[in-house]
């Protein structure tokens, strides 16, 4: 693997991640991390259908005319996003029920388009297609995250697995119901994006005023 | 009626777009900045879906449900797998319709949603209307009061997250919460005093 195929690869997964720092595809993000099955499929099939429309955006990217490519990003899109629909109601039933719409909306997912806009109508297909699989990752590295911290601590299990034991069934964990509900998506979300920028602080937005530290002594009246 | 009044309170407070299923954040985010511009975004927003709601509820009892085609003759077809693209289309159709429309006849309007006509199309909150009416399968007139309904709630809580965001211009934040992070944790508070609706059945 060569440095440049390396950089796209990696770069979203902490230093350009797709919703710490560009703000893309966070509805998703949110609605479907209570628990850490439907974050998983979301994950893949978010990874996939970024990977392949920026490949296929990439390669019709010649022959749009750009006022109509919207509507031909769209339409690459919504297929792509039909084929995955169909194939979790063939073989994950039960979780694409849980899904609802959210598959669905990875059509309006701003990953995928942002991803086609701003990436994929500049380079060759090869090398979108691994932007795309790379911002998928930074995608997912952030779903699994959220979900690992909402599903232990909102019901004490990991994937249906036991992980802190339940008061109700003998054990000692009173499971938290907030973690449950979609506030604590927020929350969380806050404190990963508070800690990545304070481990990378690059990141940080500075204001576009400044706030007066008023010291003691400095001409002020006592 | 009642079911009417019922339909509209809970599309508006208790399953509110933006705060009880997440949809539209990332316009959410990016543009509830301003009081002004939140507001104009979220009037956008409210009329798109007020007329793509109805609209593809039409299509999908017409064309794509099982069975819909029996009117021509035509029984035993499903094609309801359709309804993606025939829902997505059908919004970017209708803003790019809306957008000609404003900029002929209401050229103030125009000037003033203008610049966020284009962002609407991508916004997945309306996109999830449409879907959230094909799943619980709305009839024509529910589809309606849902459509205003949910793109009223939307425009309310951007303008409330909006003016929160002015307000907390005046406050010392940690530097790296700056911005997005303090944000989503005060989307998070919005969202928890949303959720004391939770509980009313109507």
């Amino acid at each position: 693997m060569d440095k440049e195929t390396k950089k796209v690869l990696f770069e979203p997964l902490i230093d350009n991640n797709p919703i710490t720092l560009q703000v893309l595809g966070v509805c998703s993000a949110l609605a479907v991390t209570s628990q850490m099955s439907t974050s998983l499929i979301m994950a893949l099939a978010l990874t996939s259908v970024t990977a392949c429309s920026s490949a296929a955006i990439s390669a019709v990217r010649k022959h749009t005319p750009g006022s109509i490519r919207i509507i031909v990003q769209m339409i690459i899109i919504a297929s792509l996003v039909i084929v995955v629909d169909q194939i979790l109601k063939a073989f994950a039933f039960e979780v694409s029920k849980k899904l609802s719409v959210f598959v669905g909306l990875i059509i309006t997912n701003c990953i995928v388009m942002g991803r086609a806009e701003a990436y994929a109508m500049k380079n060759p297909p090869l090398q979108s297609f691994v932007d795309g699989i790379g911002n998928g990752m930074g995608y997912s590295l952030i779903l699994i995250l959220v979900a690992l911290f909402r599903e232990t601590l909102g019901s004490g299990k990991l994937l249906g697995f036991e992980v802190l034991p339940l008061l109700k069934d003998g054990g000692w964990y009173v499971p938290n119901g907030l973690m449950l509900l979609p506030p604590s998506a927020f929350f969380i979300i806050g404190l990963i994006i508070w800690a990545v920028r304070t481990w990378k602080p690059k990141q940080v937005e500075r204001n576009e005023f400044k706030i007066l530290s008023i010291a003691h002594g400095e001409g002020g009246h006592h | 009626m009642e079911a009417y009044i019922s339909l509209f309170v809970k599309a508006v407070f208790i399953e509110n777009l933006a705060l009880s299923f997440f949809l539209g954040m990332c316009t959410f985010l990016a543009v509830s900045k301003k009081i002004s511009t939140a507001m104009g975004l979220g009037i956008a927003v409210m009329v798109v879906q007020t007329l793509t709601v109805p609209a593809n509820n039409f299509i999908y009892q017409t064309l794509l449900k099982e069975d819909a085609l029996s009117w021509i003759g035509i029984t035993g077809v499903d094609l309801s797998f359709l309804s993606l693209l025939s829902c997505i289309g059908m919004i970017a159709a209708i803003v790019q319709i809306l957008e000609m429309i404003l900029d002929k006849f209401f050229p103030a309007l125009y000037q003033a949603l203008g610049i966020f006509l284009p962002l609407i199309t991508v916004n997945c909150a309306i996109l999830a209307g449409s879907l959230f009416m094909i799943e619980r399968d709305y009839n024509f007139s529910e589809s309606v009061v849902y459509g205003i309904g949910s793109g009223f709630g939307w425009a309310l809580a951007i303008t409330v997250m909006a003016g929160v965001r002015e307000k907390l211009k005046y406050s010392d934040i940690p530097a790296a919460l700056q911005g997005l992070g303090i944000t989503f944790i005060t989307a998070g508070l919005m969202s928890l005093g949303f959720m004391a609706f939770s509980g009313i059945q109507l």
